[in-house]
């Protein structure tokens, strides 16, 4: 995948688009409104001047002298600056035509009376053109009007303002763009805060945590949440350097009894039978921690490996139905008695699956006062198999009930009783690579342990 | 019985060899991968114990040249790594049998006693008899001195293993697979248990004594006076 851009240059190329569609924006606006007015004006002035020029011929009786009426003409012009008037009878005799550009062409044209713009070729125009009908005075009838106004100022006035507006746009655009890239930076501040905090974050300083209520508003989320990978982090460290610390515990404590047994042992001269017994105490360590290794080889297995699972059809009620046949009499001389009730079937690994049960019934037996039964039932909840391994004993203290779980740990730590303290975190790993769940209770002189399998495939 | 062992653990190697020829066997020992090859291509053994792990040649290519040797002899892998991937490998090339480190060095005796076993035919007892001990195979009964000995179904197969393997020393975890098919270590005294029962019942009231523990290796059933 393509890196992103930086957020930066991101925000700085964004706001100098902004700056641009802006200012180009209000600049069309203002020109457009600026043509507009002007034309506007110039409609107002060549009306005023077709007007007084009606008027002059209105108010001219028949005998007057055309100079006369040429003079009134003229001056219609000097009050408007830079004005062309053209005046024809109907037949299209030039009454009177000012100097500068040639209006009559204009005004025979069939563009109809009204305002318009016109060009004579080299010069712009703003240009009225009337046909007065009712001209009682001159002559026959009707004449026409043709007034017009130079616009090559006004061309000139908006041609330098959009080279104004053109230079405003690039300055905008370039002094937003600086000063985005700025605000950006300073707006990221907090962002570099973070991240400063989060690098010296090292593997023993794990309990460090972001304090939400000091980020902006908008980096909350990523501070809990980073807060939260973090916690998890650290649980995740904390117990594999305490897994760590226990697998050295608990190989320190044998290897130390094999080794003070076997010098006493050859400190002097010893008959043979003693020699069979340091051997033998020997052999039960050396088993003791072989299962050890061959225990933690199947959780790391488990954990490293979820997907080698030998998946089949497993008919719970017959496996344990196996697991009774084999804890039976052990069970009997602790005064045990093991119950099943239902039945259910999941796909999953049958030995694995075999294993974890095995484990949890061994565990339940363990614990079973004398006289209790232990019960297994399976049964199905909310599409889910349920597996309840439950005996009648001392309650586990509820500090403990979480960590049951854990690799090495032991409800009461001076007590080796025989295992590897590991029987029920390989239970744990077995029905997570099922993509189940179990937990533990222990109440009211109850201890039940509750797998949910889903009903996978 | 001649088996050859390429190990080049120079201690395992000894103890192995020390431990099969006091069991028995004639054993030779290779040290490292091409005496092991060699040796295995040009003499004859009855069985084959090979490390997987060796420094030259290692004992999935010995075990390969082997098979295309046409050599059939029956081959157990010792490893110490425990994958699927190479249970899988072994089995493909035809390894008998597969035992990971650390194993109990009863538990190699008893696997290869039971590979050593499968070439020749069983015969098809219908009686078993240890000194006054005898097992009706087919109606699953068993008597002592004359007297019917209760037995349950289960007391009852670990009996007939203890007797069809009489002699040998089972290790506890062979016991549970063979008779309950648990193939994990349990951290109980189950099988101490039920050969407590069963010694009780077959035992207590009746001389010789025929189970014998043999600590920190396991049980074996074997008549005093035979030999």
């Amino acid at each position: 995948m393509r890196r992103p851009p930086s957020l930066t240059l991101r925000l700085t190329v964004l706001f100098g688009i902004v700056a641009i569609v802006v200012f180009s924006g209000f600049g069309w606006l203002i020109e457009n409104s600026i043509k507009r007015h002007f034309a506007e004006e110039d409609a107002k002035e060549l009306e005023t001047m077709a007007q007084a020029v009606h008027e002059a011929i209105s108010s001219s009786s028949a005998g007057d002298a055309p100079s006369l009426l040429s003079q009134r003409f003229d001056d219609i012009l000097v009050g408007h600056h830079g004005s062309s008037l053209y005046i024809a009878d109907q037949k299209g005799n030039v009454i009177y035509s000012s100097p500068g550009p040639d209006l009559s062409a204009l005004a025979i044209s069939d563009e109809g009376p009204g305002f318009q713009e016109w060009s004579d070729g080299t010069n712009q125009f703003h240009t009225l053109i009337r046909h007065v009908r009712n001209g009682a005075t001159a002559g026959d009838g009707g004449y026409t009007i043709a007034a017009a106004l130079p616009t090559g100022f006004h061309i000139q006035f908006l041609r330098n303002f959009r080279h104004t507006l053109w230079l405003m746009v690039a300055s905008a655009f370039a002094i937003t763009s600086i000063m985005g890239w700025v605000a950006v930076r300073y707006g990221h501040a907090p962002l570099h805060q973070i991240i400063n905090r989060i690098r010296h974050i090292s593997a023993n300083e794990l309990n460090t945590r972001l304090s939400p209520e000091t980020v902006p508003r908008e980096l909350t989320d990523l501070a809990v949440s980073f807060n939260e990978m973090l916690e998890r982090m650290e649980e995740a460290f904390n117990r594999l350097s305490n897994f760590s610390a226990d697998i050295a515990h608990d190989l320190r404590t044998p290897v130390t009894t094999m080794m003070t047994q076997s010098q006493v042992a050859l400190s002097q001269a010893r008959t043979v039978e003693e020699y069979q017994e340091i051997l033998y105490s020997n052999i039960e360590e050396y088993e003791h921690m072989a299962q050890m290794i061959n225990d933690m080889l199947f959780l790391a297995k488990a954990d490293n490996q979820p997907d080698s699972l030998t998946t089949g059809e497993v008919d719970l009620a017959s496996e344990v139905n196996i697991l009774f046949d084999f804890y039976e009499a052990w069970a009997e001389e602790r005064d045990v008695v093991l119950k099943l009730e239902g039945a259910a079937t999941i796909s999953g690994d049958k030995l694995m699956l075999r294993r974890a049960l095995g484990n949890l019934l061994s565990n339940a037996i363990r614990h079973a006062e004398p006289g209790a039964t232990v019960t297994v039932s399976l049964g199905k909840a909310g599409g889910e198999t349920c597996i309840v391994v439950e005996n009648p004993g001392p309650d586990i203290p509820p500090e403990h009930l979480p960590r049951l779980f854990d690799r090495f740990y032991r409800v009461d730590p001076s007590r080796q009783e025989g295992g590897t303290g590991l029987g029920l975190a390989i239970v744990k790993s077995i029905i997570e690579i099922h993509g189940g769940r179990i937990n533990v209770t222990s109440s009211e002189g109850i201890t039940r342990f509750h797998i949910l399998l889903a009903a996978r495939k | 019985m001649k088996l050859l062992i390429v190990e080049d653990e120079s201690k395992i190697g000894d103890y192995l060899q020390q431990g099969l020829s006091e069991a028995g066997f004639t054993v030779e020992l290779a040290r490292n991968g091409l005496d092991g090859h060699h040796l295995a291509m040009t003499d004859d053994f009855d069985l084959l114990i090979l490390d997987v792990m060796l420094p030259d040649i290692d004992g999935w290519r010995i075990l390969k040249s082997l098979r295309e040797a046409g050599r059939n002899v029956p081959v157990l892998f010792l490893t110490a790594r425990d994958s699927v991937d190479d249970r899988v490998k072994g089995l493909e090339l035809g390894a008998d049998d597969y035992l990971v480190k650390p194993f109990a060095f009863s538990e190699l005796l008893a696997r290869v006693r039971t590979l050593l076993r499968r070439g020749t035919a069983t015969i098809n007892e219908s009686k078993l008899k240890v000194a006054d001990l005898e097992l009706d195979l087919m109606g699953r009964r068993a008597t002592r001195a004359g007297k019917p000995v209760p037995l349950t179904a289960k007391e009852f197969a670990l009996l007939e293993l203890l007797v069809r393997r009489q002699g040998e020393v089972l290790p506890r975890s062979l016991i549970a697979s063979q008779v309950w098919d648990m193939n994990f270590d349990s951290d109980t005294n189950v099988i101490d248990v039920a050969i407590r029962r069963l010694r009780a019942k077959i035992d207590e009231n009746f001389e010789p004594k025929l189970i014998h523990t043999r600590r920190g290796m396991g049980y074996m059933l074997d008549n005093p006076d035979s030999d």
